[in-house]
Parts: C-alpha cells; structure tokens; sequence
C-alpha cells in the first residue's frame, strides 16, 4: 500500500472498535492510488486488493446489495422494535387519533422487517440487540422526538445507499419503502409541530431531502443497537 | 512532478477529485461543477482519458430523459400551487397557508434544480406547459372546474399531485440505477414529495376526510377522474413475498399495502397528467 495518510484525512468516520482499533470501509482513495501506480496499464479498478478479513466479533452485514440490504433490514428492526414498545403502553395523553397512527406505523415498520428477513433468507443478519432503555416511553416528547429521530434518519439512509445499489429490483424495493417513512416522519413531524412536515432541517435550499452514508447513519443507530455491526464490506461512493 | 503530487494540487481545487476518479459512473457525478474542470488544462496527457471520463458530460439520453419529466412535473405541482395561493380567500390564513406556502416554495425550487442540472448537463431545459387545473385540457371545465375557488377541490387535487409524484420519481428511479449524484437528487426530491404528500392528507383528514397519511390499498375518496393515480396500489406481495400476516406477524392487508408504495411508469404518468396540460 503506499503511503497516503495525508491525503486520507478528513473524510473517514470511526463507527466501529475491534479491540479498541478504529474500523473504517472507506477506501476510494486508496483505491484510485492503486490505480494511478498502474500507470494506466488497464481500466480495471483493482478493489480486491483492499479486502479485509471479516471481523471475528460482531454481525457482519455483507459486502454489495447483500450488505446494503442487511443493512436496511438492521434500521428496519430499530424502528420496529422502537414502534412495538411504544404501542404496548402508549405515552400519557396520547389521542386515539395518535395511538391509531402509531398502530399503523408499527405494523409498516414490522412489514418492512419481514419483509427484508424473507429476501435475504440465508444470507440475512440475525436480530440484534437493541437498547431503547434511555426513551421514557412515557413521555409523548420523548417518544415523538426519538421517532422522528429514527424516521427522518430512515429517509435519509435510504436516500443514501440507492446510488451504492446495483439491482434494479432491490432500488424499487428501497424506492417504495423510503417514501413510506418519508410519511411517517411528515407525520411525526406534525404531531410534535404542525408545518414541520419538511422544514429546513431535513429540506435543504434546493428543496431537496437529506442523505447520509451507512457510516453517518451507524453513528446514530450505535445508541440503540448494542450488537456490534461490521458494515467494512458495504460499499462506497 | 508525481502523480500523488499532481493529484494533491487538484484536491486543492476541487477536494472531490479522488471521489470523482473512483465513481464508476463519474461521468453524471458533480455535473454542474463546469467552471472546475479550468483546473486540468495543466494535465499531462497520460491521464487525460481517466480525466476526461470522470469529467464528462453525461451521454446517457435516459437521464436527459428522466430530469426532463420530472421538470414537467415540478412546473405544473409549482403552477398548481402560485395559482391557488393567488386565488382569493382559497386557502385559509394561518397553518393552512403556511403549509400551502411550504410546499409551493419547495416546489419552486425543484424546478430550479432541476433546470440548473440540466443546463449543467449541457441540455436546454423543458419549457413550461400551459396548464387547465380543471383537468379540461384548455376548456377549464375538467373534473375539477371549481379547483381555485373550493378549498375541498383544491386539496383532493393536490393530494393527487403529490401522490402522483411520488410514484412518478419513484418509477424513475430505475431509469437511473448506477447513475451516481443524478440518483440521489431523484430520491432527495421523491421523499420530499412524500413529505408533502402525508402533510396533505393530513389537511384533508383535519377537514373530514376519510384519509391517512399513507395509501391505503388503491382506496380514493376523491373520485373516479384520479382512480389512476391510484390503481396498483393495492399490491400486497412484494418480490414474491406476501406481506400480509408475514411471518405470523398480524399485519392486515391494509397495513401490508400501506407499507409500500408503488411506481408508475412515464407513460402512466403522462396519461394521469395529460388533462391538465393544454399545451
């Protein structure tokens, strides 16, 4: 490998530890220098140099469409496991207009889950722990805010991952799921203020919605899924 | 001087050129980003082609194609909304208003955006159509010829607009698999107009209306003049995978077809908007 730390800086995010180390799966520079070294004897980009080993600790999301999607399946079982504790006991004050819309985004969201679980059958990641022990699921803040947290973050993860998606038929299915949490988050938006449904935190001067890297997104979702998550093999811009 | 040295002085012009040299498909990346490309006229020409691929403009019509419709959408959701909020007493002062005005501004900038990307992509942008919000084709007497004078009318209308959008966009988005920042400034804008689209419905339900946020089956309240808008979405299988009582889980088909929306194909679209559009 040669040496390019100064020219690797700034843009890698540290989600994971391995024995304290930090773990990154950005390579693309690393990737073009490996290129460039060629002197243009070919076009091919030579990407396997770069391959880890998988990680021996925690759940291994996969490489490719296979690591994408486990990856939306993770935020998937966040999100429903999050919904599945709010309607058990709903917060104090909740309208029976509130708990009926929550009911309903419950069961999108365990849909969506099993959904992902039944596509990716063998290859699917195992259901991870999660933690949601820091959300006074008796507080309609606090419920409210966590899910707009996780619907807005929804958005944009999946708006982030469709340019790194190769199958056709895996970009419709992220296409038809991301508009629906873009409902939800327009909703839960409204519960906590009405006309926030697309205020100027998630829509920019272009009018256009966020997106975030899987690296972004994990630095978030670390909070409630206690499982370790390799995501080294997802791919990259 | 080396490469890495060459690549160093780049970086300080434009700090995405090691992203832009990786992408598989740079050609459409960072398409509006012209006035850099000043920077390589110093290029040796051994990596001239590696450049100049990255640099490019696109030549894929299909993205041509794709940003086209989806301005002629954002011209007729933009006029759509300047007319009403220009009609006297329609919207009520208030959140109402606000909202109405939200969306509008949005919409407004979709059309920007979209006409700035494609005038990056060395295109001439679509001219806007004249538009019959009657959806009477330049008699104004369509379905809805009391569009900008009943709230009622108007928010069924816009309902189906942003409906109809998302499953536009969202039909779109295989056109333009492997096809980088253009991909992803689709999808941005898709989930905007699902945005505005929940916050519609939920106008209509605060008026009475028997609507959710979500849509569900192919369900329509509004009347036969839009059932096209809604028609497939009544799909409770996805890939093959039934999503009703998945698993055990006791998710109705109702749930099952909320939780996903459906596409459209351009055609179907054009056919949906088709009344409205005079010329």
């Amino acid at each position: 490998m040669l040496p390019m730390r100064g020219l690797n800086k700034g843009k890698e995010l540290k989600v994971l530890t391995r024995n304290g180390e930090p773990v990154s799966s950005k390579v693309p520079r690393r990737t073009f220098l490996q290129y460039a070294a060629l002197g243009g004897a070919g076009l091919a980009w030579i990407a396997s140099g770069c391959k880890k080993e998988p990680l021996q600790e925690g759940v291994y999301l996969g490489a490719g469409d296979i690591g994408i999607l486990n990856y939306l399946y993770m935020l998937e079982q966040l999100e429903a496991a999050f919904y599945t504790q709010v309607t058990q006991a709903f917060y104090t004050g909740a309208t029976t207009t509130e708990t009926a819309l929550l009911n309903d985004i419950r069961d999108h969201e365990i849909a969506h889950r099993e959904f992902f679980k039944n596509a990716l059958g063998q290859v699917a990641i195992p259901s991870l722990d999660i933690n949601l022990s820091a959300i006074d699921f008796t507080s309609r803040t606090s419920v409210l805010e966590t899910a707009r947290v996780f619907e807005d973050l929804g958005v944009s993860a999946y708006n982030g991952v469709g340019a790194l998606i190769k199958g056709e038929a895996y970009l419709v299915f992220a296409g038809k799921i991301v508009s629906v949490e873009a409902r939800h988050a327009a909703l839960i938006r409204d519960l906590i203020s009405d006309g926030s449904f697309a205020g100027s935190e998630v829509v920019d001067e272009n009018g256009l919605d966020k997106a975030l890297s899987p690296d972004e997104v994990l630095v978030v979702t670390s909070a409630y899924i206690t499982t370790i998550i390799n995501s080294e093999d997802l791919p990259t811009v | 001087m080396t490469v890495r040295n060459l690549l160093a002085m780049i970086e300080k012009v434009d700090p995405e050129v090691f992203d832009r040299l990786n992408s598989r498909r740079g050609a459409v990346r960072h398409f509006s980003s012209f006035s850099k490309r000043t920077a390589l006229t110093a290029l040796p020409f051994a990596l001239g082609s590696l450049f100049k691929k990255a640099y490019a403009q696109s030549t894929n019509p299909e993205v041509e194609a794709v940003l086209q419709f989806a301005l002629t959408l954002e011209y007729l959701e933009a006029e759509f909304y300047t007319l009403a909020l220009g009609s006297p007493a329609l919207i009520p002062q208030g959140a109402a208003l606000n909202a109405i005005t939200t969306i509008r501004d949005q919409e407004d900038k979709h059309v920007s955006f979209l006409k700035t990307t494609l005038e990056g992509l060395g295109k001439t942008p679509v001219s806007k159509p004249e538009f019959d919000f009657s959806g009477g084709k330049g008699t104004g007497q369509g379905a809805f010829p009391s569009v900008f004078t009943n709230y009622d009318t108007f928010l069924s209308l816009a309902q189906t607009f942003e409906d109809t959008g998302v499953r536009a966009y969202k039909g779109q988005a295989a056109e333009l698999l492997g096809a980088g920042e253009v991909l992803t400034s689709i999808l941005k804008i898709h989930s905007v107009e699902a945005r505005h689209a929940s916050h519609i419905r939920q106008m209509r339900h605060a008026g009475g209306a028997n609507v959710k946020p979500w849509i569900t089956g192919k369900e329509n309240d509004i009347g036969a003049a839009v059932q096209s808008s809604y028609d497939g979405e009544e799909a409770d299988t996805q890939g093959g995978i039934s999503i009703s009582a998945i698993n055990g889980f006791p998710i109705t088909t109702a749930a099952a077809t909320e939780s996903f929306d459906e596409p459209l194909s351009r055609e179907r679209v054009l056919a949906i908007i088709d009344p409205f559009i005079v010329s």
